[in-house]
């Protein structure tokens, strides 16, 4: 059990009677990649936000390399080695994308940090580096708020690697996306694993195949079961409360 | 006049800095044009343009809208007003209104400002001080947005109140006056000695734009600009918001602190008017008029508001809040980032447009060496040498 990177032990949240985690147990081994899906309501975007400290639990814990987060402001977590991507893209619009990333590379945050001392030469050829992986070098000193959808989803998932964390959870990465970036979305966050540990929650079966990882399946709040892609939508459970609602 | 001193001068200098040529040459000029009483008022104005340039801070790059501004800036007034009302007494005399309430002794609050040095630093020092922890305890909280407006003012009428009803500890609603004191020798009214505060005020607004603009192009003002645009956002890259808004806040309350002593020596009184709820809300307004996030634009909308307004109401006094309330409709429905920021946006190019005189397209060089064109540039090429790969030249 202490071997895992991140772990959630019972975790339940309630919003005012409603249990949007309902008992909720999930661990996460260093390097894995990992798929999260479920129908909307299942608490998916929730289980991003009492990790990253965002939401408290209303019962339970969650460790990251055995220490409890509750507790922890959401910045010091991300300063653990979380990250977070969200659904909607959020970059910082009246920056550009080279601001952007130089935000998110910082290793040292305070502000006395970002007054009196310069990027160093390395995070700068970082930042120039993952410009180039995205494909935004031509756009760099432009405000992102320009940019296009596909774009800002691009952006924001190259500021999560500048963070250079060591668990990623990325919020429906390919939303929006054309199947071209989405295949190279899915690449991406495969060279990712391994080095990282990646957690994607995500609605796009294609690319959830495309990521060849284990599926957790999450319903009302807890984990419904676990397992390879074909395994899971084999499964009458799942068919039942996910894939099998069309057909209702 | 400007092109006198920049004769050598490339038309890119003059296009960067010919706000700040015109200032100087203003600033040295005008002593000899102005009559007095007009030379008195710029000079006043431009010390608003100092509380103003820390709106635009707080407000313009990091998002929080203060409308208690005026606390700060009356604590810089009143630290002046109480130094210069000891300044010129003679020993074991005390400031005249004291005898009306019956005070014998000077309140021990008093004594620090007995020094020019101390009152030197309580200028700003007291007033970032205030502003440092009401700031570092409402941003704790995370409180934001309409909350945060509404706290400020909050505090600022409690403050109000408060300097109003204590007639025994700085005369209360009357307020301290400064005219008659002497700084240096010389009758703080004087002439001379206004014009010599006009310069200082000048200096001062230059120096703090300066601050505003270190503050506002590096990393620090990236996370400013963060901190309005999606906060949260921010604090999942591993940034500590209430840090940078708690400092940002510090430094607007310093600038108002040295905008109020300013203010108040120059119109020769300082009294809890300056804490009025109307007056913090007007220098939002010049924020907002000049140009919210451009610090020229704050510099300016509070001198040319201030001017506008000391005209017309000479001529038509009714009529100045309804122009006022004009302007900010004005901004709100036409110009979202002020004058200036419409300037800067291309709003005479649109101007232009819209009169129908075609603008200049952009051409060579601006438009080959647009870095998204190169770029296209070469994917075409790319793609065009490689459906040809037979007679292609490659390597």
């Amino acid at each position: 059990m202490t071997d895992a990177l991140l772990e959630l032990r019972g975790v339940s949240v309630s919003f005012d009677g409603f249990w949007a985690l309902n008992d909720l147990n999930l661990a996460l081994a260093p390097g894995e990649l990992r798929a999260v899906i479920g129908p909307n309501g299942a608490g998916k975007t929730t289980f991003l936000d009492v990790i990253t400290g965002k939401v408290r639990p209303t019962k339970g814990d969650v460790f990251f390399r055995g220490r409890s987060l509750v507790g922890t402001a959401e910045h010091q977590i991300a300063r653990l080695g979380i990250g977070r991507k969200f659904q909607t893209p959020r970059v910082y619009q009246n920056l550009s994308p080279r601001r952007n990333l130089e935000l998110a590379v910082s290793r040292r945050a305070s502000p006395f940090d970002l007054l009196f001392s310069r990027l160093d030469s390395t995070s700068r050829d970082r930042v120039q580096h993952l410009l180039g992986v995205v494909g935004l070098e031509p756009h760099a000193n432009r405000l992102a708020g320009g940019l296009s959808h596909g774009q800002k989803q691009w952006l924001e998932i190259a500021m999560l690697v500048a963070q250079n964390p060591e668990l990623l959870l990325v919020d429906e990465p390919v939303a929006g996306l054309t199947d071209e970036e989405t295949e190279r979305t899915a690449q991406l966050l495969r060279q990712l694993s391994g080095e990282h540990t990646v957690l994607v929650i995500e609605h796009d079966m294609e690319f959830i195949r495309d990521l060849q990882a284990p599926v957790t399946v999450l319903h009302e709040g807890h984990v419904l079961c676990e397992g390879s892609m074909d395994a899971v939508q084999a499964d009458p459970r799942v068919i039942e409360v996910y894939l099998g609602r069309e057909t209702d | 006049m400007t092109t006198t001193s920049t004769s050598a001068a490339t038309p890119g200098f003059l296009r960067r800095w010919w706000p700040w040529i015109l200032i100087v040459a203003v600033a040295v000029i005008l002593p000899f044009v102005l009559p007095p009483f007009r030379l008195n008022l710029l000079g006043r104005f431009l010390a608003l343009g100092i509380v103003a340039l820390g709106v635009d801070l707080i407000w313009g790059f990091t998002g929080l809208l203060s409308l208690g501004q005026g606390i700060f800036f009356a604590l810089g007034g009143y630290a002046i007003g109480m130094h210069l009302s000891l300044n010129s007494l003679e020993p074991g005399q005390l400031p005249e209104f004291f005898g009306l309430y019956g005070v014998k002794e000077l309140p021990a609050f008093w004594q620090p400002f007995t020094s020019p040095v101390l009152t030197f630093f309580a200028i700003w020092v007291i007033p970032a001080l205030v502003a440092g922890f009401l700031g570092y305890l409402v941003f704790r909280n995370r409180i934001k947005g309409v909350y945060f407006s509404i706290l400020t003012q909050a505090a600022l009428l409690v403050f109000f109140n408060f300097f109003n009803g204590q007639q025994k500890l700085i005369n209360g609603t009357n307020g301290l006056k400064t005219d008659t004191a002497r700084i240096f020798g010389e009758l703080v009214g004087s002439d001379a000695m206004q014009r010599t505060l006009f310069w200082f005020t000048v200096l001062l607004v230059i120096g703090a734009w300066f601050l505003c603009r270190w503050l506002t192009t590096g990393r620090f003002g990236d996370a400013l600009v963060a901190i309005r645009d999606d906060e949260p956002r921010l604090r999942f890259t591993g940034y500590n918001p209430t840090a940078y808004k708690t400092l940002v806040f510090t430094v607007a309350g310093a600038l108002a602190g040295i905008s109020g002593a300013l203010y108040t020596v120059q119109s020769g009184i300082v009294s809890p008017q300056y804490m009025a709820v109307p007056f913090s809300i007007e220098m939002v307004i010049w924020v907002a008029v000049g140009g919210r996030g451009t610090l020229l634009g704050a510099v300016l909308g509070a001198v040319l508001i201030n001017y506008a307004k000391s005209l017309i109401s000479e001529q038509l006094p009714e009529t100045w809040l309804f122009i006022q309330g004009a302007l900010f409709l004005l901004v709100v429905t036409a110009l979202p980032d002020g004058v200036v920021g419409w300037l800067r946006q291309g709003g005479p190019r649109r101007i232009q447009e819209m009169l129908g005189w075609p603008p200049r397209a952009a051409t060579y060089p601006e438009l080959d060496l647009d870095p998204a064109v190169l770029a296209e540039k070469r994917e075409i090429e790319a793609r065009r040498s490689g459906s040809t790969t037979v007679q292609g030249d490659q390597p």
